[in-house]
């Protein structure tokens, strides 16, 4: 688990009211000849703000993660700390080296070998050609490459380039680095040995910053977390209440967190029926207290997608969320893409530890990694009812397991 | 704890632009991806670097059979292959430098988008590339210069005087048309247009005293033309009228130089203004 940090690590990265807009043309204008044509024809745009007023301060040897929806601004923000993007207002310090990716293997030539690619991108991270080729075979060695080193990468796997990308960032040396969602690379063993990597950065002291969709990531890597949306930062804390935090959002569109009149909202998805059944798998509207319920969703898709997320919000009559989950879809044989009109059940078991009353099931979708504006996802705010009856009314709006006694202490009242 | 040895300063991060990163790093980049390129275009195929002769070569000698069999614009010229030689080979550089720069910056979109990278090395390295070719070229010329009987002369210690004139417009052209390119794809085109009409605006297959006396000047405005003109005096024929001696007085540079100094500066500026954000505009 996540070695503690030291409390008085000084700061390595500043952020301090970054801003950051896009202008997008209303009417491109990409062609010279147009230019030159109408000069001085109205030049619109639109202005998307994408970051408003960041700031925040990553400490040496913290890892930090940066979640967020698509669109919320964090790869906007990684990008301004990669110096690939220029802010339009606020300020950036950094303490040490950074390792100029934000994803890997974005320097790799296909047509150059292993080898010469490691150079390159040795060279891209700071080091001096001569350093490069020192480590050349500690890289080779990591990535277990060694055999094809004069290789074209044309001719790599994707699996081989991943491990490559993989060892040559580690044998960067920087003090700081950003990464976009790259972990979970790879087969099994290779996936073991980046987690060691990753232990043996931290433990190094180096300052990590991870922008990631899995909140499994987050849990188990980070020291704290982020979470942004609409360009603002919502919270900064532990990564399981921020990862919490993040599902919530996910499941609710609107901005606003209040728990009623959430419009139902469904783009490249439509849900075509929720229900409940009982342990026995009989469909049910109502459950005894304590007794299992299992949630069913189906969903049909109208149109391409993959990397979905699917879950359940179980709120009472009063609106409150009691509990929230979700999961990836599980893996099938040909990757997790899928075509319009595929069909997907989502079921759930729980245990039922809900206080008698009337609860509501909401079901939601989301997609990971959405190909620009073809966003899947779904919100159908009470897609499902259910009533828990029971004997015992008790408070609140969970009946847990319990043992309870009171006892007169005999020597309570001696004289 | 472990090497918590120096604690490194707070230092600002200015964000992208051309040369953004550190000197040394810029060299070693700028190095590393020009041999890397040149090495490849050579031991990448079979016949390596007898195919970045050819080109030359054959247009050689097409337009030799063409200007001395034909069109006899070059009978009377002295040692006009050579000479021909020679300026299809240094247009070449111009030619090939510029038109692969146009593209350069957007075909390294990955590294642009997702790396910090120093924006300038992309076109300079295209540039330097084309100039290790130039260079293995003027071997196989100097060869064919010697043997056509030309004697050498102490004004060849100033060819490389020359080929660095030739070098800076080079670059600043590309600069200009790399980074236009991110934002007008019809550059592309246009340039493709232009090269062809400089490689007829620069005495490269006549020589400049057949040009009719009025458009002489306005030839001598193209920054090539001097260029060009000088080195064939210093290099091949002595008695040809020098880039200065051309319209009568040395004030015929005037517009030439006028017109180089603009485009490099023109190049400094759009580039810095444009670097940082070309990962935006891409």
């Amino acid at each position: 688990m996540t070695p503690s940090l030291e409390p008085d690590a000084p700061v390595a990265i500043e952020v301090r009211g970054l801003e950051k807009a896009f202008r997008i043309p209303t009417h491109r204008v990409d062609s010279l000849k147009e230019r030159i044509v109408r000069p001085f024809s109205a030049r619109d745009y639109r202005e998307l703000r994408a970051l408003d007023g960041i700031s925040f301060e990553v400490r040496r040897g913290e890892f930090f993660g940066i979640v967020g929806r698509n669109g919320s601004g964090k790869s906007t923000l990684l990008k301004l700390l990669a110096s690939i993007y220029r802010a339009d207002a606020g300020a950036i310090r950094m303490a040490g080296r950074l390792a100029p990716f934000i994803e890997l293997g974005v320097g790799f030539n296909s047509e150059l070998t292993a080898r010469e690619n490691v150079l390159l991108n040795g060279v891209m991270m700071g080091l001096t050609p001569a350093e490069t080729r020192e480590r050349l075979d500690d890289v080779l060695d990591f990535a277990e490459l060694r055999d094809f080193a004069d290789l074209k990468l044309k001719n790599y796997s994707s699996g081989m380039l991943v491990r490559l990308a993989f060892s040559v960032m580690l044998q960067a040396d920087a003090d700081i680095l950003l990464i976009d969602e790259v972990l979970a690379v790879g087969d099994a063993a290779f996936q073991q040995k980046c987690a060691d990597a990753f232990r043996r950065l931290k433990d190094e002291g180096k300052t990590i910053v991870l922008v990631t969709h899995e909140m499994t990531t987050v849990e188990e890597y980070c020291h704290r977390a982020m979470l942004i949306d609409g360009g603002e930062i919502r919270q900064i804390g532990d990564p399981a209440e921020i990862g919490r935090q993040y599902l919530r959002l996910n499941f609710q569109p609107s901005s606003d967190l209040g728990q009623d009149a959430a419009p139902a909202t469904a783009q490249g998805a439509r849900l075509l029926d929720a229900w409940i059944e009982n342990a026995a798998g009989e469909r049910v509207a109502a459950v005894e207290r304590g007794e299992s319920l299992r949630l069913r969703a189906e969903l049909e898709l109208t149109r391409d997608a993959f990397g979905l997320g699917l879950g359940f919000i179980i709120a009472n009559a009063d609106g409150v969320g009691v509990f929230e989950f979700g999961t990836g879809l599980k893996d099938r044989d040909g990757g997790d893409a899928l075509g319009a009109g595929e069909r997907l059940l989502v079921s759930a078991e729980i245990a039922n530890p809900l206080a008698p009353g009337h609860y509501y099931v909401h079901c939601g979708v989301h997609q990971n990694l959405p190909p620009k504006d073809e966003e899947v996802s779904l919100y159908a705010h009470a897609a499902a009812d259910f009533v828990v009856f029971g004997t015992v009314q008790t408070g609140g709006i969970l009946s847990l397991e319990h043992e309870i006694e009171a006892v007169v202490e005999s020597d309570s009242v001696a004289k | 704890m472990s090497p918590a040895a120096i604690t490194p300063e707070l230092r600002e991060v200015k964000g992208p632009s051309a040369i953004g990163g550190g000197r040394r790093r810029f060299l070693d980049l700028l190095w590393l991806m020009a041999t890397t390129e040149f090495k490849r275009s050579y031991f990448g195929t079979v016949l390596g670097y007898l195919w970045s002769l050819i080109r030359p070569l054959m247009l050689f000698a097409v337009l030799l059979f063409v200007f001395t069999k034909i069109i006899r614009i070059g009978s009377d010229v002295p040692n006009y292959p050579v000479l021909l030689l020679l300026n299809i080979v240094l247009f070449t550089f111009f030619q090939e430098a510029t038109q692969n720069s146009v593209t350069s910056v957007v075909a390294q979109e990955g590294v642009v988008r997702k790396t910090q990278f120093p924006r300038l090395v992309i076109p300079l390295a295209v540039v330097l590339t084309a100039l290790f070719n130039l260079c293995l070229n003027l071997l196989v010329v100097f060869v064919f210069i010697l043997a056509w009987g030309v004697d050498p002369s102490w004004t060849w210690l100033l060819f490389p005087a020359l080929l660095a004139i030739l070098f800076v417009f080079t670059t600043a052209v590309s600069m200009v048309l790399s980074v236009l390119y991110v934002r007008f794809r019809d550059v592309l085109i246009i340039w493709t247009v232009m090269a062809q009409v400089l490689f007829y605006a620069t005495p490269v297959i006549y020589p400049i005293e057949i040009v009719p006396e009025a458009y002489r000047e306005l030839l001598m405005i193209n920054p090539l033309a001097p260029i060009f003109e000088q080195v064939r005096v210093w290099m091949l024929d002595p008695t040809a009228p020098s880039a200065a001696s051309i319209g009568g007085s040395a004030l015929v540079l005037v517009p030439a130089a006028v017109l180089f100094l603009a485009t490099c500066a023109f190049a400094v500026w759009i580039f810095s203004r444009d670097a940082p954000r070309i990962a935006e505009e891409l």
